[in-house]
């Protein structure tokens, strides 16, 4: 009896957040099988799985996946091997380390779009950038980043951007390693190598796991820093799924199309994160 | 005391009347900024009337623009819209007509312009500032290189020149044109290119033309000319970055939108104000569709519940008396042009535009219903006139932007966007 009393009351949350999460998926997936150009409406009609068909053989759709795969891993990457260097860098006391420790974290609060101005007009431009500026020092030619590297350049943008993320999760999680084993562990001899291998990544792994799955969800998505630097190309170069629903949706107008594109994102998302619960869950366990 | 008495003054007015407040969405380029800031003076001549202003980047209004409109959202009383858009949502009825009546003088409109916006001899949407392409160059740096600039150049004696002016050493580039995709930014230049090269984006069948010689022509050139004698980082170039790079001295010679001559000629913000002239557009094989035709204009969603303040409002800001009231206000070299054509004739205006009649004469010479060498079925000179052209001109721009950088052949580029189009063709059912 109190159980039912229970259900009840709960049933207007459940219900509202239901549909919530069902009406958006149902609409798109309503969109994603009749044909629907906001440039022309009035036309609709039910074409079956077209829309898909002309997500997948688009040209820029295999380029588009293989870039959110690859700005993902260098980004995961990039952050976890520099995350844990500054933090074991910052982590021993030394003069104004909280100081230090707010510079090294502020970069995460810059919007991404700022983010991405910031490093298409101050760092990365050719002629007025501060690299190029660097370069000309060097009596070279400079690199015209934006053009020549764009996935490359996202793939700093972003890291520039995740990396205090990281960074303040290893860091949280060195201070609470206990000193004392580590103390033990020096005076058996062990030096820094084996101290990292034995003591100090066995103790973050955890904290590694997060930082993983946090950012893998959050990097599916990257779009801001394309859309304001490198708007997808040259070519394809710097599109991912995300930028190329977007080209689908507000820029061709294509809603049906592009709801075929975002159902294909989310099928994608779920594949990662089944590898991911698979992967990571396991550590999580332990 | 005074103080109160207005207070009082303002809100006892509030309470007369039932406020009527008009959306306006708008871009943020210099003449609409100035639109918003001389609202108030709309506002005082018609009281009740409350002006609400949103203001964004092009592409961001054109979504929210189009998004709002196509699904009857009701979002804005008056939307600033291009000549692509004018006459497609016209046609559907998705605008209400804009009736002139004696005081607004429809006459007085270039030609060109009234009927970019019109749909069947009625008007859509009202010109708020119009624009043709010119070339822009520095005379300085020509007659250092012992060279003259015709007043209708050819895109070869256009490269000739570049070659002896290009100077990377000292930091001036021969040219410097629009690279970063869009079909509003590299395709709205490339088209102009390609019309004088006598190519067309659709034959009578709506065929898509993006493999044939005058296309391949045309990209090769630019894409060999900006190569060597352009600015580096050109792909990711529009009219924003170069004009910027103008104003610092950088490029040599520059062909874009008129619009740009008020900004390089103001000692204000350009350092090579006193060095510019100004000639047509190059041509090559055709002069035909060598320059553009694109005007900003406002126009009222058929959806509109407030139409009639609306179209008051519209007719204020685009009519002869806001054009003297910048004048008075900001200054003569401020004030919106390309509509009308009681603007040329205003001493005060020619005295501080030197790049008048060099405008002028831009505009009146492109014709959006002839601006192709063969026949083509659609209306406009830098794009076509569909609704499809978007997606078909979005794709070929990242084509075009990528084999600038090198990235991939002209000839493989083309033959993509060519595939593009196809498919973008196919999709809204034009072979069936």
């Amino acid at each position: 009896m109190k159980k039912l009393t229970a259900r009840i009351l709960l049933t207007p949350a459940v219900g509202s957040l239901f549909l919530w999460m069902i009406v958006p998926l149902v609409m798109s997936i309503y969109f994603s099988v009749i044909r629907y150009n906001l440039m022309s409406p009035g036309e609709e009609e039910f074409i079956g799985l077209m829309n898909y068909h002309f997500f997948v053989t688009d040209p820029g759709f295999w380029p588009a996946v293989l870039n959110t795969f690859i700005l993902i891993g260098a980004v995961i990457g990039i952050t976890l091997v520099l995350g844990i260097a500054l933090a074991l860098l910052v982590n021993d006391k030394f003069p104004g380390q909280s100081l230090v420790r707010i510079l090294l974290i502020s970069p995460f609060f810059v919007m991404p779009a700022v983010n991405a101005l910031l490093w298409k007009h101050m760092m990365m431009n050719p002629i007025y950038g501060v690299l190029a500026h660097v370069w000309h020092f060097f009596g070279l030619q400079p690199v015209n980043w934006l053009e020549s590297f764009p996935l490359l350049s996202v793939i700093i943008m972003v890291s520039w951007q995740w990396l205090p993320f990281a960074c303040l999760i290893f860091i949280t999680s060195l201070q609470s390693m206990d000193r004392e084993q580590l103390e033990a562990a020096r005076m058996d001899g062990a030096n820094y190598v084996q101290q990292f291998r034995y003591m100090y990544l066995p103790h973050l792994s955890r904290s590694v796991a997060v930082v993983i799955m946090i950012e893998m969800i959050f990097l599916l998505s990257v779009f801001a820093e394309i859309f304001t630097t490198t708007g997808g190309g040259p070519g394809f170069e710097s599109t991912n799924i995300a930028f190329m629903i977007y080209v689908q949706g507000l820029m061709n107008f294509d809603v049906g199309v592009a709801s075929a594109g975002g159902l294909f994102a989310v099928i994608l998302a779920n594949i990662a994160s089944i590898f991911l619960i698979r992967i990571i869950g396991k550590n999580l366990e332990k | 005391m005074k103080l109160t008495a207005l207070f009082c003054l303002a809100a006892c007015a509030g309470i007369a009347h039932a406020d009527t407040e008009l959306v306006v969405a708008t871009v943020n380029n210099g003449h609409m900024i100035t639109m918003q800031k001389l609202g108030k003076f709309f506002e005082k001549d018609n009281p009740g009337v409350k002006l609400k202003w949103v203001t964004l980047e092009e592409g961001t209004l054109r979504q929210r623009v189009t998004t709002d409109i196509a699904t009857k959202g009701g979002q804005f009383d008056v939307m600033t819209i291009g000549m692509y858009e004018t006459p497609i949502w016209g046609k559907k009825g998705w605008l209400a007509e804009i009736k002139p009546d004696a005081k607004y003088d429809i006459d007085d409109m270039l030609p060109a312009m009234r009927q970019g916006l019109s749909v069947d001899g009625k008007l859509y949407a009202a010109p708020f500032y119009g624009e043709s392409s010119m070339l822009m160059y520095r005379s300085d740096l020509v007659q250092k290189a012992g060279m003259q600039m015709p007043a209708h150049p050819t895109w070869t004696q256009i490269r000739d020149i570049a070659a002896k002016i290009n100077d990377p050493a000292k930091g001036v580039y021969g040219i410097c044109l629009r690279g970063k995709p869009g079909w509003g930014d590299n395709m709205a230049f490339l088209t102009t290119l390609v019309n004088s090269y006598g190519g067309q984006w659709f034959d009578m069948k709506w065929k898509p033309q993006l493999t044939t010689k005058p296309w391949k022509d045309a990209i090769t050139f630019y894409v060999d000319l900006l190569k060597k004698y352009g600015p580096p980082g050109s792909s990711a170039n529009s009219f924003n970055e170069i004009l910027a790079l103008y104003n610092e001295g950088k490029c040599g010679m520059w062909v874009d939108a008129t619009i740009a001559a008020s900004f390089i000629t103001d000692p204000k913000q350009s350092k090579v104000a006193d060095k510019v002239a100004f000639a047509s557009a190059p041509v090559q094989v055709t002069a035909k569709g060598s320059n553009w035709l694109w005007a900003w204009a406002l126009a009222v969603p058929a959806s509109s519940t407030k139409k009639d303040a609306a179209e008051k409002f519209i007719k204020w800001a685009t009519s002869k008396e806001y054009v003297n009231l910048v004048g008075k206000e900001v200054g003569w070299g401020s004030v919106p042009t390309g509509t009308r054509k009681s603007t040329y004739a205003n001493a005060e205006f020619l005295k501080v535009a030197k790049f008048a009649e060099a405008e002028k004469a831009a505009i009146i010479s492109a014709n959006p219903k002839d601006s192709t060498l063969p026949k083509s079925p659609y209306v406009g000179v830098q794009f076509a006139s569909i609704p499809e052209f978007q997606a078909i001109g979005i794709a070929t721009g990242q084509q075009m932007s990528a084999a600038l950088a090198g990235k991939v052949s002209v000839d493989k580029a083309l033959e993509l966007s060519q595939q593009a189009a196809e498919r973008e063709m196919t999709k809204a059912g034009y072979y069936k």
